[in-house]
């Protein structure tokens, strides 16, 4: 594994507009801060797993990496260019490097496309003088890698399973040999045994081509077995930061400890010791969120500094940073 | 006497395709107040088995075998008296809370027209009890958000609002379909501690319907395994985890990574879940099983019993063998 950083992202900052009913014409337009304030750095073979309950921002962030919603403000430099800066056409010869994997396996293709199209479209878009067959040769070759005969490729999606379409979504992003790949839920929709194939061949193909990996997901458990490093996002803010074992074995943060307690083990002797933090209550409005930390509402040790300051990301232990007002 | 005895229950459905079998010959039972977890992959007929049960089946689907409640037999009762069972004595909730609720209808309309439909009770009574059923699943502040509508409420609330509806009536069995699937795990495990709560509270007895292993270990006295429409292993929730003796139990023991343990590579269940259109002849786990002989593509497994806790098990191969 090479230890060379290919992206940083710095102090990366999403908005929305929204309008909500009854707004006047001279009313200010509401914000809702999706992603507030995130920076972090990947290397190349790397994973970086992004958990954090549904409207806490992870597919946001993933999407304002490759641009595909506008950021605020922040930088995403990407192998020494700022991303955010180029415009669309300078920012189109970096996306080659990036890819996406998406959650709905069968959503994501095209239904109307057959697989070998479908894997072969990014090359087209990208490479169009490729020779066409080059190109057959080059659909051939990533099929294979990802678990899929080549006889399938006149097939149609709705004739394969989910796990299989996971597959041709993988294909297709690996066909352009990207360097970074996000994968936005990639397995929550897949069944227990199909899920653990797609784990596995995500993980060999990371080794086979030194791919870095942004793993979003909502299990902790895929997210810990796949990741080197996890980030714990609550609300558009990063609460935690760490390796991933250092995260299971020593959460700092409230919100992390609450997330490793609520995940079951399928273990009738460990779940039934278990001592479970609950957290009460519901995600607060990320329109209107609280003040200082946005966790307080929910903390069981929120006092009353959480409210009136926000907590700085503080290193408690190498490459272990937690914002939090109580984390020694 | 059990709850609740299913024997040879068989579901079909004719399609335009022809039949598809997606429940074949199964038999459990459920005592009072325990629960009973479900577990399978989609497609593995866990669903289908309880909407035979409770008369919920499509059109196009037919059950045979026998289902006996209280030791009266429901299955393919009419309408008229499966709605009264329904109501009474077996209550559902769903994977999707929003859509088993009617957004343009108040929560306090839904509910009350459950008690005064059932009970003839009067509107202000029922609204009394529905609030105190809310209260019952911890909604702060019930008696105002009663009147709120579905849309107002997060997806755990809703949830919440399903268990209280499905409760009125003081069900003896709740049938929990995937109840958490669509919530997140901090949510979900709010849903579990209420449920296993409520269920001392009330007496009665839970069959939970889930894909996540991790819920059944820690919320069932019994679980079975199903696969293709058929059991594959039933028995004492902690027997199964401690030993499963089943080829399928102990691939998806070992497929789920665990949050406590770093092992470095997944085992995987090769291939993919059967097509029911064609489900294969013998043992419809055969053609991804690793132990597997001649004899598991030709003959269906019977459920054996393996220990003396009522642990059984459908396989060919010898116990020793798989552990």
């Amino acid at each position: 594994m090479s230890n060379q950083t290919i992206l940083e992202v710095e102090n990366l900052t999403v908005n929305f507009d929204v309008s909500s009913e009854g707004d006047m014409p001279w009313t200010k337009a509401k914000k809702l801060q999706a992603v507030n304030d995130i920076s972090f750095s990947l290397s190349a073979g790397e994973t970086l797993g992004v958990v954090g309950e549904s409207g806490c921002g992870k597919s946001t962030l993933a999407r304002a990496i490759v641009k595909m919603v506008p950021a605020e403000s922040g930088k995403v430099v990407w192998l020494g260019n700022d991303l955010l800066g180029l415009s669309h056409s300078e920012a189109r010869q970096y996306r080659k490097q990036i890819q996406m994997i998406f959650q709905d396996p069968l959503a994501s293709l095209n239904p109307r496309m057959n697989i070998g199209e479908i894997i072969a479209e990014p090359l087209r878009t990208h490479y169009p003088k490729t020779p066409e067959s080059d190109v057959k040769a080059r659909v051939r070759d990533v099929m294979h890698k990802v678990g899929l005969l080549d006889n399938l490729v006149n097939r149609y999606p709705h004739e394969f399973s989910g796990g299989q379409c996971q597959r041709i979504g993988i294909a297709r992003a690996l066909i352009l040999k990207p360097k970074l790949i996000i994968c936005d839920e990639p397995v929550s929709a897949l069944d227990v045994s199909i899920q653990a194939q797609v784990v596995n061949l995500l993980m060999d193909l990371q080794e086979e081509m030194d791919l870095a990996l942004i793993f979003i997901a909502h299990d902790l458990s895929v997210v810990k077995h796949i990741s080197t490093k996890i980030m714990v996002l609550y609300l558009g803010n990063m609460v935690e930061l760490a390796n991933s074992n250092d995260i299971y074995q020593s959460p700092s943060h409230p919100y992390t400890q609450a997330l490793i307690s609520a995940v079951p083990i399928p273990d009738p002797n460990v779940e039934k010791n278990k001592e479970l933090i609950l957290i009460e209550g519901d995600l607060p409005s990320p329109i209107n969120p609280p003040s200082g930390c946005v966790f307080r509402t929910r903390c069981q040790k929120a006092q009353d500094i959480c409210s009136q300051q926000k907590p700085e990301y503080k290193e408690v232990a190498t490459s272990h940073s937690v914002a939090c007002h109580f984390n020694d | 006497m059990s709850l609740l005895e299913v024997n040879n229950l068989k579901v079909e459905f004719e399609t335009a395709d022809g039949i598809v079998n997606a429940v074949n010959n199964v038999n459990f039972s459920i005592d009072e107040g325990k629960i009973l977890a479900i577990v399978g992959e989609s497609g593995s007929g866990k669903s289908q088995t309880v909407f035979a049960m409770t008369g919920l089946l499509d059109h196009n689907g037919s059950a045979t075998g026998s289902v006996k409640f209280e030791g009266e037999e429901i299955l393919n009762l009419s309408n008229q008296k499966l709605n009264q069972i329904r109501a009474e004595k077996i209550a559902m909730i769903f994977q999707d809370p929003m859509t088993s609720l009617n957004p343009y209808v108040r929560v306090s309309e839904q509910m009350t027209e459950v008690l005064v439909h059932h009970q003839g009770i009067s509107k202000s009574d029922a609204l009394k009890q529905s609030i105190s059923m809310l209260d019952a699943v911890r909604i702060p502040d019930a008696s105002n958000r009663v009147r709120m509508y579905p849309h107002e409420f997060s997806g755990g609330m809703r949830q919440r609002v399903m268990i209280a509806m499905s409760l009125l009536c003081r069900p003896k069995l709740l049938i929990a379909d995937e109840p958490t699937t669509a919530l997140d795990v901090t949510v979900q495990a709010q849903i579990m501690q209420l449920l296993s709560d409520l269920q001392k509270e009330f007496g009665m007895s839970i069959i939970l319907i889930t894909h996540d292993l991790g819920v059944v270990a820690g919320n069932s006295d019994d679980m079975l395994v199903m696969y293709g429409g058929e059991i594959m292993e039933i028995g004492k929730t902690e027997n199964i985890y401690s030993a499963s003796t089943h080829p399928y139990t102990q691939g998806l023991m070992t497929a789920v990574p665990r949050l406590d343990d770093s092992e470095e590579r997944l085992i995987t269940i090769p291939g993919n879940p059967p097509n029911m259109m064609k489900a294969p002849v013998g043992c419809p786990f055969s053609p991804r099983c690793k132990f597997s002989i001649d004899t598991c593509s030709k003959v269906s497994p019977v459920l054996i019993n393996v220990s003396k806790n009522n642990h059984l098990r459908a396989c060919h191969v010898a116990t020793e063998e798989i552990l």
